[in-house]
C-alpha cells in the first residue's frame, strides 16, 4: 500500500484542530493541539510523563471529553458521528486493564461484539495466532504475565479490524526483549495497512520504528516531522579535530570559530548546522593549519533524536 | 442499533453469572428456606391468617421481593462497578455504543438473573405452603418491573460508588430496612395508626403490596397506585442513568 503513494499526499485519516483540555482541577493538559495523522503511517508521539499523551489519545477515543477543538476520524466527527468514527479505531490503553477470570478468547470476542461485528471465532483465532496467544486462548487473563496481557489488549483492540490503532506506551515497564518483540508486532500490523499511533517516552523506540515523530511537552506539540527530516533539520553535526600536539588555549586566529578545546588540550570540537549553505569547514581547516597546529585525525558525529528531544523539551520549560 | 454490542455485553455478564452460579442461587434459596422454617412454620403456626391467607403463604410475595431487590441491586451494581474498578470500562466507553445499548446489555443480564432467582424461590416456597396466584399476568408484570427497576437502581449505585464500602452501603442501610418495614412479614393493618401513616412514605410498601395483591387479592394500598409507583420508580432510574451517561458522571473527565 505505502509504496503506491507517499502517505502525506493523501487526506489525513485523523485530523485534530485546536484541541484543548482543562481538567476539573484547572490543570490545562492540552493547549491548542493541531495534528494530521496520515493513513498507513507509524506516528510516534514522544513526550515526558505528564506531557498530555494519554489525554490526547483518550479524547480521540471517547474516554475524556475535550474542552475545545475538533477531531475527525476517517472524516467523521468523533462526537457527533461517534459510531462511525469509533468503528475505525482500536485502542490499547496504557494500564493493563483486564477483567479477572475472563478467558482470553472470550474477552477478545467481547471486544469484537462491542464494536458491532458479528461473532467470528476463526478470525479471533487467527488474531491470537498472529500475537502468539493461541495456546493461551482458554487461560484466564489474570494468570498471564505482563507481556502476554499487553498482547491480549492488542488482540482486543484489533478484534474489530480497525484502521487506526492507538498504542499508549506499549512498552513502558517492559524488558528489552519484549520490547523488540512488540516492535516486530507493530511492524507486522503496519504491513497489514493499519495506521499506528504510539506514545512513548523512550526515544530509541521512536527512532527504531516510527515514520514520523511528534514531540509533545506540557500540552503542546513542539515539533512534528518525518523522523529523518527531523534529525536532519534539528540535528547538529560536530567535527572533532584531533591535534598532534596538545595546546594550552585556542590560538587567537581561531577564536572567532567558537571552538571547544577538550581538557587534555589535544582535540578541538566544531559544531555546525547541517542545513547551512556554507558550513565553514574548509575555511576552518585552513585556519587551523595556518595557525601552525598539526592534524592527527578528523571525525564527525551527528546528534541523535535524543539530543533533539532533550534540547526541545529543555528550551520549552 | 448496535445489537452485536448488546449481545456481547449480555453474554459476558451471563457468563460471569454462571461462574458464580452456586453462590448467587444457593444463598437466596437457603435464606428463603430459613425464613419459611422460622416464620412460616414455627412462628406462623401460632399467627392467625391475614386477610384470609395463611401466614406462611402471606409472606411468600414479600420474601420474593426481598431477594429480588437485593439480588437485582447487587448484580447490576457489581456488573458496572467492577469494570470501573479494574479499568476495563475503557472498552465500553470507547466502543460505538449508545447509552441505551449499554443499559440493555447490563441491566438485561441482571434482570435475567433476578428472574431466575425469583422463579426458584417461588418453586421452593411451593414445597412449604399452598400457593395460589390469582392474577398471573400482573404477578409477572410486577416481577419484571421490579427486576428492571432495581437493576437500574443497582446500575446507578455501581456508577456512583467509588469503593466497595459505598457499594454495600445503600443496599444494607436503606434497602434492607425498607423491605422489612414495607410489609414483608405483616400487613400494615397490624401496626398502630401512627406507624401505618409513616409506612405510607415507604416506597417499597407499594411494591410489596401490589405484588401480594397479584397472588391473593389482599393489599395494603390500591393496586393501581402500586403499579404507578413501580413504573414511576423505573422511569426515574432510567432518567438518572441516562443523565449519568450523557454527562459522563464518574466515567469521563
Ligand atoms: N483526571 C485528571 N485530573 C486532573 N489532571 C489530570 C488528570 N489526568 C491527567 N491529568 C494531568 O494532565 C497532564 C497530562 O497527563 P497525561 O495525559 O496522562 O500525560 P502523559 O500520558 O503524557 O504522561 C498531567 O499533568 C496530569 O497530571
Ligand atoms: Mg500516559
Amino acid at each position: 500500500m505505502s509504496e503506491t503513494k507517499p502517505a502525506h499526499n493523501r487526506a489525513p485519516i485523523v485530523k485534530i484542530r485546536g484541541l484543548t483540555k482543562t481538567y476539573g482541577n484547572g490543570h490545562s493538559a492540552l493547549k491548542d493541539v493541531n495534528l494530521d495523522i496520515h493513513e498507513g503511517e507509524i506516528l510516534a508521539v514522544l513526550g515526558p510523563n505528564g506531557a498530555g499523551k494519554t489525554t490526547l489519545i483518550s479524547i480521540i477515543c471517547g474516554l475524556v471529553n475535550a474542552t475545545g477543538g475538533s477531531v475527525t476520524v476517517g472524516g467523521y466527527d468523533h462526537v457527533k458521528q461517534y459510531r462511525q468514527s469509533r468503528e475505525l479505531i482500536g485502542l490499547v490503553p496504557q494500564e493493563l486493564a483486564l477483567g479477572a477470570f475472563e478467558l482470553v478468547e472470550n474477552t477478545v470476542a467481547l471486544s469484537r461484539g462491542l464494536f458491532g461485528k458479528p461473532r467470528n471465532p476463526e478470525f479471533v483465532n487467527s488474531l491470537l495466532d498472529k500475537l502468539s496467544l493461541v495456546d493461551k486462548a482458554d487461560s484466564p487473563v489474570n494468570r498471564l504475565s505482563g507481556g502476554m496481557k499487553r498482547r491480549v489488549l492488542i488482540a482486543k483492540a484489533l478484534s474489530h479490524e480497525p484502521r487506526v490503532l492507538f498504542l499508549d506506551e506499549p512498552t513502558a515497564g517492559v524488558d528489552v526483549e519484549l520490547r523488540k518483540d512488540m516492535w516486530a508486532v507493530i511492524d507486522e500490523l503496519r504491513a497489514d495497512g493499519v495506521t499506528i499511533i504510539l506514545t512513548t517516552h523512550y526515544i530509541e523506540e521512536a527512532e527504531a520504528i516510527a515514520d514520523r515523530v511528534g514531540v509533545i511537552n506540557d500540552g503542546e506539540i513542539l515539533v512534528i516531522d518525518d523522523k529523518q527530516a527531523l534529525m536532519d533539520k534539528l540535528g547538529k553535526k560536530q567535527l572533532v579535530i584531533e591535534l598532534r600536539e596538545s595546546i594550552a588555549s585556542i590560538p587567537a586566529p581561531l577564536e572567532h570559530y567558537s571552538l571547544q578545546l577538550n581538557s587534555a588540550g589535544d582535540a578541538l570540537t566544531f559544531t555546525y548546522d547541517v542545513r547551512a549553505e556554507r558550513t565553514g569547514i574548509t575555511q576552518l581547516l585552513n585556519a587551523v593549519q595556518s595557525a601552525g597546529l598539526g592534524l592527527k585525525d578528523l571525525s564527525t558525529s551527528q546528534s541523535s533524536l535524543e539530543d533533539i528531544f532533550v534540547n526541545l523539551v529543555a528550551a520549552d520549560s | 442499533m448496535n445489537t452485536e454490542a448488546i449481545k456481547a455485553i449480555y453474554t459476558a455478564e451471563m457468563r460471569r453469572t454462571r461462574n458464580t452460579l452456586l453462590q448467587s442461587i444457593a444463598s437466596p434459596v437457603l435464606s428463603t428456606c430459613l425464613y419459611f422454617i422460622v416464620f412460616g412454620s414455627a412462628i406462623g403456626s401460632r399467627i392467625e391468617s391475614v386477610g384470609g391467607v395463611s401466614y406462611g403463604a402471606f409472606i411468600v410475595p414479600g420474601l420474593m421481593m426481598l431477594s429480588l431487590l437485593t439480588q437485582s441491586i447487587s448484580n447490576a451494581s457489581f456488573g458496572i462497578f467492577f469494570p470501573k474498578f479494574t479499568g476495563t470500562v475503557y472498552e465500553v466507553l470507547s466502543a460505538p455504543v449508545s447509552f441505551f445499548e449499554v443499559i440493555v446489555g447490563y441491566v438485561g443480564a441482571a434482570t435475567t438473573k433476578s428472574l431466575i432467582i425469583g422463579v426458584i424461590i417461588l418453586i421452593t416456597a411451593s414445597f412449604f405452603v399452598d400457593l395460589r396466584i390469582e392474577h398471573p399476568f400482573w404477578m409477572l408484570a410486577f416481577l419484571l418491573m421490579t427486576c428492571v427497576a432495581f437493576s437500574l437502581f443497582g446500575f446507578i449505585i455501581g456508577l456512583w460508588a467509588d469503593n466497595f464500602e459505598k457499594l454495600q452501603l445503600v443496599p444494607l442501610l436503606i434497602i434492607t430496612p425498607l423491605v422489612f418495614l414495607g410489609g414483608t412479614f405483616y400487613s400494615i393493618d397490624m401496626l398502630p395508626p401512627l406507624w401505618q401513616k409513616i409506612s405510607l412514605f415507604n416506597p417499597l410498601l407499594y411494591l410489596i403490596s401490589g405484588f401480594r395483591w397479584s397472588f391473593y387479592e389482599v393489599a395494603d394500598v390500591n393496586v393501581v397506585l402500586s403499579l404507578t409507583m413501580t413504573a414511576g420508580f423505573l422511569l426515574a432510574c432510567l432518567l438518572v442513568v441516562w443523565y449519568m451517561f450523557k454527562t459522563g458522571y464518574k466515567l469521563k473527565q
